[in-house]
């Protein structure tokens, strides 16, 4: 599903992604571990094209991303086509970044009715199934300023399955959370895993990474550290590196 | 909700003063030094009135005359209509500017910049001026190719600029400019994070501004541009020089007649006040329809509105259970 080889970014002159090569089969779940700086949100925002590449091959779903090829040449893609492409790729911020003059129902509603074009009745009970998939459904009327921030979270969740994607990319989603509200958001992650949503999650949260993840990738300045069975990488790590972060975040 | 009650009752506090048990009552903070202000206050302003009311040099029978006159009503059609119009295109044009000027595309970008730099650096009047006399330098508007004989259009300048068109085209224009500059601001007060959201799901760039960064602009934008609504209501004067006939224009008419310049100004002022007042209303209807969803409403801001909300707040806060909203 996501496949990554040699990818590189750099803002100005910091280089943020020093060759990074990773794979995602369908229906895996792969988390992305390390300390902050160590370029793993940037990589999960260059995989829908927030973040255009500097160097390297990425592609999602067969696809390069930001580019259609055609024999030997790449052609950059016109706004049309990456807005296109980022149909099908979900992303949850670690700001939730809801639409504050909407609410709960209209910010799911959204992009099915003016990006797919699905009728509001439709995309109104489409909404109302994920609402309550995510355990929102009594919420549905209100404003993001009125929920916490954990349901802020749920309805993001939502918002992005709206679109039915085949990707979904979670950006440290519980980062900006209370500490109790963190296992509700990850409940509802758990059940999408369950489900057989492909997923690619930026997090500090072992136990969920342990737990849930068909990968553990650990990243630091750049690049790839450690990757592999999540019981080995977070239990017996074989590099240095990764012992000493995982030492001070468990 | 009922289920937070018992914590929330503590941490609201609002029905129940801070520390009071049964047997002890709290006596809040009197402000008697805002009732002596008050009172000292509004007996300056009953003085001045009574003043103002018996100045014989002021012809109140003269205002009294004029306040109704269908001279002032016709400029006050005219002042009317040209602010609406003007600020319709300087709205529409100015949201239109502000987008390119945030354009990732350097064509419109600088093409934006110039229209700012001209219509903003050069003074109002000039411009009504030069729209008002546009026929004494083109005698002709033609659209074609530069530098050859091909037109596909041939008006006579001053059939299509009127002094209506002309005055609008001033104002609007100009208007243009300066609301460029306060929609880029609200553009760009806008957290990214809410693009990059619309992006992920899909939208395309112009339905992203259109639906998701505008409306949460607007909020930023609006008072501002009430300052401009009401700046362009008295601006509108200006348009006399090139025979607009407009509420000032027509009250210059009269007094440069009768000689009574006080009386005629007094006229115009109260004309300017109704209509800026009525102009408070839309503005403060507009922010609350795009203040959706940020929490509680802007606070009332008159002494008589503190009045009324107050009174209703406090018959809220003794009611029973104050709306304590749970967050879990």
């Amino acid at each position: 599903m996501v496949h990554a080889e040699g990818v590189r970014k750099h803002f100005g002159k910091v280089s943020v992604l020093r060759g990074i090569d990773l794979s995602v089969e369908r229906g895996r779940v792969c988390c992305l571990l390390g300390p902050s700086g160590s370029g793993k949100s940037t990589f999960l925002r260059c995989i829908n094209h927030l973040e255009k590449i500097d160097g390297g091959s990425l592609s999602v779903d067969g696809a390069p991303v930001g580019h259609r090829q055609q024999g030997n040449r790449l052609y950059e893609l016109k706004e049309r086509e990456i807005a296109r492409a980022r149909r099908d790729i979900g992303m949850v911020f670690q700001r939730f970044n809801l639409f504050p003059h909407m609410t709960a129902l209209e910010n799911v509603m959204e992009a099915p009715v003016k990006v797919a074009g699905v009728t509001r009745a439709e995309a109104r009970a489409d909404a109302l199934r994920l609402l309550d998939r995510v355990g929102l459904a009594d919420r549905a009327e209100r404003y993001p300023a009125q929920l916490s921030g954990g349901q802020q979270q749920r309805v993001a969740i939502a918002r992005a399955l709206a679109m039915k994607p085949k990707l979904m990319l979670f950006d440290e989603p519980t980062s900006a959370l209370d500490p109790e509200l963190v296992g509700e958001v990850l409940d509802v992650m758990r059940q999408l895993a369950a489900e057989g949503m492909t997923m690619v999650v930026v997090t500090h949260e072992i136990g969920f990474a342990r737990e849930v993840a068909d990968t553990a990738v650990f990243m630091d300045g750049g690049v790839v550290v450690e990757a592999g069975d999540p019981r080995q990488v977070l239990g017996d790590p074989q590099q240095e590196r990764t012992r000493t972060f995982l030492s001070k975040v468990l | 909700m009922a289920a937070l009650t018992p914590a929330g009752a503590v941490c609201g506090a609002r029905a129940t003063a801070p520390h009071a048990g049964e047997s002890r009552t709290v006596v809040p903070i009197r402000h008697w030094g805002r009732w002596l202000a008050a009172a000292a206050a509004l007996t300056s302003l009953v003085g001045l009135i009574g003043s103002l009311a018996g100045n014989k040099n002021l012809h109140w029978d003269i205002v009294g005359h004029y306040v109704f006159a269908d001279l002032v009503f016709n400029g006050l059609a005219t002042t009317l209509w040209l602010t609406a119009a003007a600020m319709a295109v300087g709205l529409g044009l100015g949201v239109l500017v502000a987008v390119m000027r945030l354009s990732s595309n350097p064509v419109l970008r600088t093409l934006a910049n110039a229209f700012v730099w001209i219509f903003r650096g050069t003074p109002l009047l000039v411009q009504i001026i030069f729209w008002g006399y546009a026929g004494a330098l083109y005698k002709h508007i033609l659209i074609g190719i530069p530098f050859t004989h091909i037109t596909f259009l041939d008006m006579d300048t001053n059939t299509v600029l009127t002094p209506a068109v002309a005055a609008l085209l001033a104002l609007g224009l100009n208007e243009a400019a300066y609301a460029s500059e306060i929609v880029r601001a609200g553009i760009q007060s806008v957290d990214a994070g809410q693009a990059e959201a619309a992006h992920s799901l899909g939208m395309r760039p112009a339905l992203t501004t259109r639906r998701i960064v505008l409306p949460q602009a607007m909020r930023v934008i609006i008072p501002p541009l009430g300052n401009e609504t009401i700046n362009m209501l008295k601006m509108t004067a200006l348009v006399s020089v090139i025979s607009a006939h407009d509420l000032m224009s027509n009250i210059q008419d009269v007094y440069a007649q009768n000689y009574q310049v006080i009386p005629m100004l007094v006229v115009a002022s109260i004309w300017y006040l109704i209509l800026v007042t009525a102009l408070g209303l839309p503005q403060s209807w507009l922010e609350r329809r795009y203040g959706r969803g940020t929490a509680p409403a802007t606070p009332a801001t008159g002494p008589l509105q503190r009045l009324v909300t107050g009174a209703a707040l406090r018959i809220s806060r003794t009611g029973p259970a104050a709306s304590t909203d749970s967050k879990g």
